[in-house]
């Protein structure tokens, strides 16, 4: 039976893993590459590594750290932040990443969606989107730039576009939940994986395995990923999964 | 040495990765000499079943026909297993080598497509690729078409009905899911193709 995914992000500045509590306040929480091979060794079914720094930071950082992390990681692993251009994109495909995500040049234009995937495939083209409650009850809007700009795009509507446009799967992060372990949005995750027949990977707000049980169960997510609460042991990968399979809810376990 | 076949689509580096771990000498090429000559050989493949006209154009198809004449271990990887198969329903003016008979063919629309994320393998024989896996082992897989059950069917997997998770005639194999990214599992299956 197809599994539902658990997928460990590092966020990434100048080559450490660091996480923001609402895209602020960082706190160093190591090396890429070490910290990607121990949650792969935990069980952690893929890695996602965001270079969160990419507007200001220097390129080639990035592309070092993503072939330190990729050379010993034999599990999907998706690279994102400032990919702008299919050259940006092809880099990272040479270090070593099998995805990548983008998020504020989709949106700026949707047609690098269908360049990367013309080339690489579409299950090689991750579009993210930071959604944010916009006020009313069941309506959210695409920010770009790590969530500092509205885009006026309704999330739901640009999920559908982006798969229209050759999206292999949504990286969908409810920014009003990131950071704040209170648990998933699962009305926004179900809205949009209800809307698209692409993979929806919910993101923002897991904290406990209680949260991951509802992002499956009442938002239709196909993967759930998180950051901080793997990186500082307070949650064990084996433990969350065991919970999920006493749910009913299928896991990949090691044999 | 093991040539891992370039033909412009998708990302061959993630292959020779695992098998550099595993340390084989291989060689990611697009040389048709060298696809001839090599020891075995890996066809990767992520994307679109059109994409494997390349492997047509560059004569590289010639090279793995005349390889496999002489009985040169071959693994077609995902998209490159889908091109041992004769059409695909994901481009039906495109040719594959038809080694194997059938067509690779869509999900029913009950279920999302692509197929994405780990799933099991039912293993039901003693294919030398599976050895020392345990059958229900999970493998990766990321794919929008299958291909359906056949006779040379060496691992199922169920999504949506059941179909081919690895096919096998003589030292010709093919697998639909991703070894070079499933964890030990996908390690092992590398490893066994190395030492055939």
């Amino acid at each position: 039976m197809l599994t539902k995914r658990i997928i460990a992000c590092l966020d990434v500045d100048a080559g450490r893993v660091v996480k923001g509590v609402q895209f602020v306040n960082l706190r160093d929480a190591g090396d890429p590459a070490e910290l990607a091979n121990t949650h792969s060794e935990a069980g952690a079914d893929e890695v996602v590594l965001l270079d969160i720094s990419a507007a200001h930071q220097n390129r080639t950082t990035l592309l070092d750290t993503v072939s330190r992390t990729a050379r010993q990681l034999f599990i999907p692993f998706t690279v994102g932040g400032g990919i702008r251009t299919l050259d940006d994109a092809a880099a990272v495909f040479a270090a070593g990443a099998d995805k990548v995500s983008i998020n504020s040049a989709a949106l700026a234009d949707p047609s690098l969606i269908t360049r990367i995937a013309e080339r690489f495939g579409s299950q090689a083209v991750v579009v993210a989107i930071d959604a944010k409650c916009s006020g009313n009850a069941q309506q959210w809007q695409a920010f770009t730039r790590g969530g500092r700009n509205a885009s006026g795009v309704d999330a739901v509507a640009w999920a559908r576009h982006a798969q229209s446009c050759g999206a292999g799967e949504i990286l969908l992060t409810s920014m009003d939940r990131d950071g704040t372990a209170s648990g998933f949005d699962c009305d926004l995750t179900r809205a949009v994986a209800d809307s698209v027949r692409i993979p929806v990977i919910a993101s923002g707000g897991a904290g406990d395995a209680d949260h991951f049980v509802e992002v499956f169960r009442d938002g239709h997510a196909d993967a759930a990923l998180a950051a901080s609460i793997f990186h500082y042991g307070v949650g064990r990968l084996a433990d969350l999964k065991e919970k999920l399979r006493s749910e009913g809810i299928p896991v990949r376990l090691p044999c | 040495m093991i040539a891992i076949v370039d033909y412009g689509a998708g990302n061959p580096v993630s292959v020779k990765k695992a098998l550099d771990w595993l340390g084989q000498e291989c060689a990611i090429t697009a040389d048709p000499k060298c696809v001839a000559t090599a020891d075995r050989i890996v066809l990767p493949g992520v994307g679109h079943f059109a994409a494997t006209e390349n492997l047509g154009r560059s004569g590289l198809q010639d090279a793995i026909v005349t390889a496999i004449a002489c009985a040169t271990p071959f693994l077609g990887i995902c998209v490159g297993m889908q091109w041992m198969f004769a059409h695909s329903q994901e481009a039906p003016q495109t040719s594959g080598l038809g080694i194997f008979g059938g067509e690779c063919e869509h999900f029913p629309s009950a279920v999302k497509s692509p197929h994405v994320g780990w799933n099991q393998l039912e293993l039901s024989t003693n294919s030398p690729l599976f050895h020392g896996i345990p059958s229900e082992s999970f493998a990766y897989f990321s794919h929008s078409f299958r291909v359906p059950m056949t006779e040379e069917t060496v691992a199922a997997c169920e999504y949506g009905g059941k179909f081919s998770a690895a096919v096998e005639r003589d030292r010709l194999f093919g697998v639909q899911f991703h070894p070079e990214k499933s964890g030990d599992v996908g390690l092992t299956v590398l490893r066994n193709f190395c030492t055939l």
